[in-house]
């Protein structure tokens, strides 16, 4: 069945076009000079202002690996945070504690921990899955290099962003 | 004798090209793109190019390196001659549009007469480029002659976009060709002259057309006359938004139908021409607006007749400068009058264009001449 769709009746006035025009030029102008007195939100000017302070606490920025409160890391090599993550950003390369050391049983601590954050995805997947709560993503997403080496964050690197959490799991304490 | 005036009279005119043609328009072209760029965004709540400033520094001046940064973009760009063109007028069209544009600056005055003392003489040298007697018809016939430079652009690049966009652009260009020719009829009826820097000085004496409010303009008859021209500055001015193929007019590149229109398969330098034809034409057509009724370079309320009384060499220079700044700041004001017209306005549709032009402003504008006449005559 055809739906007959009425034109809507203009009047005299409506069908002059100019004062439509002149409601929408004065519309524009209206706004124009609100803009310039500053009274509408416009984009941030990023570098300079930024939105740091109004980050929420779930915000997921760049993966990295934390200490405990007795300096220790808090990773064991599980390579769970390895296997679960997506694009496959993450490369462990597991290592022995020395018996000798004060977190002997422990036994292992990663040698090696890359994240390519080339290829990470901000997911936050490794932080959910790690059994040892080691992995976080904290509020850094300015993540920028000049080659491909750079923007893979070694252990180090994870490190210094991550630095310490305290509180979480303290399994390890009892058998030190 | 006469080869040294010759002489004087070649290098004059040279340095008044370069000066106004080259200087001053293709600055301000570049400026006026800035400015719809700053002014559009703060129109929809944003913030437009603000970044580009000095290089290698922190300082950004608002953005007003953009329009240099654009240029060298423009010019270091790959220049891309698609196979499927007839490469002759596929190279020839970029430059129709921009040379008429430019080369209807000529007979647009810019200020009044310079007199450089030099010597023992006085040499007299009027601000603009070509005092020839028939502005106006001169300026009608070189600005029709851009719609060769579009209509050869959208055959020559053998795409049906471009293609649309030229026909188009020529059925518009004919339809407003006719109500702007006849719409500055009562105008040089109530001068009753021809030649643009004559229209000047008369409206400088006796009051613009737009705002006789001194001289010989407070009569009866030039505040009737004001109905007419007000009818003939309306008529006038849509047209040369519809001329140079500005929104609402902008039919011919339409991106919603057409992609970019006649400039479709254009790329670099040879599309930044048509850009830049399209807004020295703008800046041209502005210029012509601001002569015929706003009364050109002059001062409002017959300052100019005092300032040009004024004799004697610091004068001759300095007058004419202020006038040249007058000029501009009218220019520039009616610039930014086409942006704000651009963003407020949505696109007519072709049936609604073609109508607005042969329907309403054909016949308002011969009815026009009429009433012009009738006061004239009546109150002579
Ligand atoms: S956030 Fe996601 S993508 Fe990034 S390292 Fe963790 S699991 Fe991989
Ligand atoms: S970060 Fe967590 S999940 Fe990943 S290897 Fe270490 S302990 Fe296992």
């Amino acid at each position: 069945m055809a739906i007959v769709v009425n034109r809507p009746k203009l009047s005299f006035l409506e069908n002059l076009y100019f004062p439509g025009i002149i409601k929408g030029l004065i519309i524009t102008i209206k706004h124009a000079f609100k803009s310039l007195r500053g009274e509408t939100h416009v984009t941030m000017q990023y570098p300079e202002e930024k939105w740091d302070a109004h980050l929420p606490d779930y915000y997921r920025g760049a993966p990295t690996l934390v200490k405990d409160e007795h300096e220790r890391e808090r990773c064991v090599s599980c390579q769970l945070c390895e296997f679960i993550c997506p694009p496959r950003a993450i490369t462990i390369t597991p290592g022995e504690i020395p018996k000798d050391d004060k977190w002997g049983k422990v036994e292992k601590a990663p040698k090696a921990f890359e994240i390519d954050m080339i290829r990470c995805i901000y997911c936050g997947l490794c932080e959910e899955v790690c059994p040892e709560q080691a992995i976080y993503l904290r509020k850094d997403y300015a993540i920028t290099g000049t080659s491909r080496a750079e923007m893979v964050h070694d252990k180090e690197k994870l490190y210094e962003i991550g630095g310490v959490r305290t509180g979480l799991v303290n399994k390890w304490n009892e058998l030190k | 004798m006469l080869a040294a005036i010759d002489l004087f009279f070649l290098v004059s005119t040279m340095v008044k090209i370069v000066f106004f043609v080259m200087v001053v328009v293709m600055t301000l072209v570049a400026y006026t793109v800035y400015a719809e760029r700053r002014f559009s965004a703060i129109i929809q709540d944003r913030v437009g190019p603000n970044r580009v400033g000095i290089p290698f520094t922190k300082i950004s001046l608002a953005g007003l390196g953009q329009p240099i940064a654009d240029g060298l973009k423009f010019l270091l760009k790959e220049d891309f001659t698609p196979k499927h063109v007839n490469t002759f007028y596929y190279w020839l069209a970029p430059a129709l549009t921009m040379v008429p544009a430019l080369m209807s600056a000529a007979v647009v005055p810019f200020g009044s007469e310079m007199a450089i003392p030099f010597g023992d003489e006085i040499y007299r040298v009027p601000l603009v480029i070509a005092d020839i007697n028939v502005g106006p018809v001169f300026v009608f016939a070189i600005t029709s002659l851009s719609v060769y430079g579009i209509v050869i652009a959208g055959w020559s690049s053998n795409s049906k976009y471009s293609f649309f966009g030229g026909v188009r652009s020529s059925s518009q260009m004919i339809s407003y060709e006719i109500c702007m020719g006849l719409s500055i009829i009562p105008v040089i009826m109530i001068l009753g002259e021809l030649n643009l820097t004559k229209i000047v000085e008369a409206q400088s004496a006796n009051g613009w057309l737009l705002l006789p409010a001194w001289g010989n303009g407070l009569s009866m008859q030039s505040w009737l006359l004001l109905i007419p021209v007000i009818i003939s500055f309306v008529i006038f001015t849509i047209s040369i938004f519809a001329e140079t193929n500005r929104l609402p007019f902008d039919l011919p590149e339409c991106e919603t139908e057409l992609v970019a229109g006649y400039h479709t398969e254009y790329s670099s330098m040879k599309f930044a021409l048509f850009f830049l034809g399209e807004y020295a034409a703008m800046i041209i057509g502005s210029g012509i607006i601001v002569t015929l009724f706003l009364g050109g370079w002059s001062l409002p309320f017959g300052l100019s007749e005092h300032l040009l009384a004024n004799k004697g060499g610091f004068w001759g220079i300095i007058t004419p400068l202020i006038h040249f700044g007058c000029f501009m700041s009218k220019v520039v004001a009616f610039l930014l009058f086409f942006i704000w017209v651009r963003w407020s306005i949505p696109r007519f549709r072709y049936d609604q264009l073609m109508r607005l032009g042969w329907v309403f402003f054909f016949e308002i504008a011969l009815a026009n001449i009429v009433l012009t006449a009738i006061i004239m005559v009546v109150l002579r």
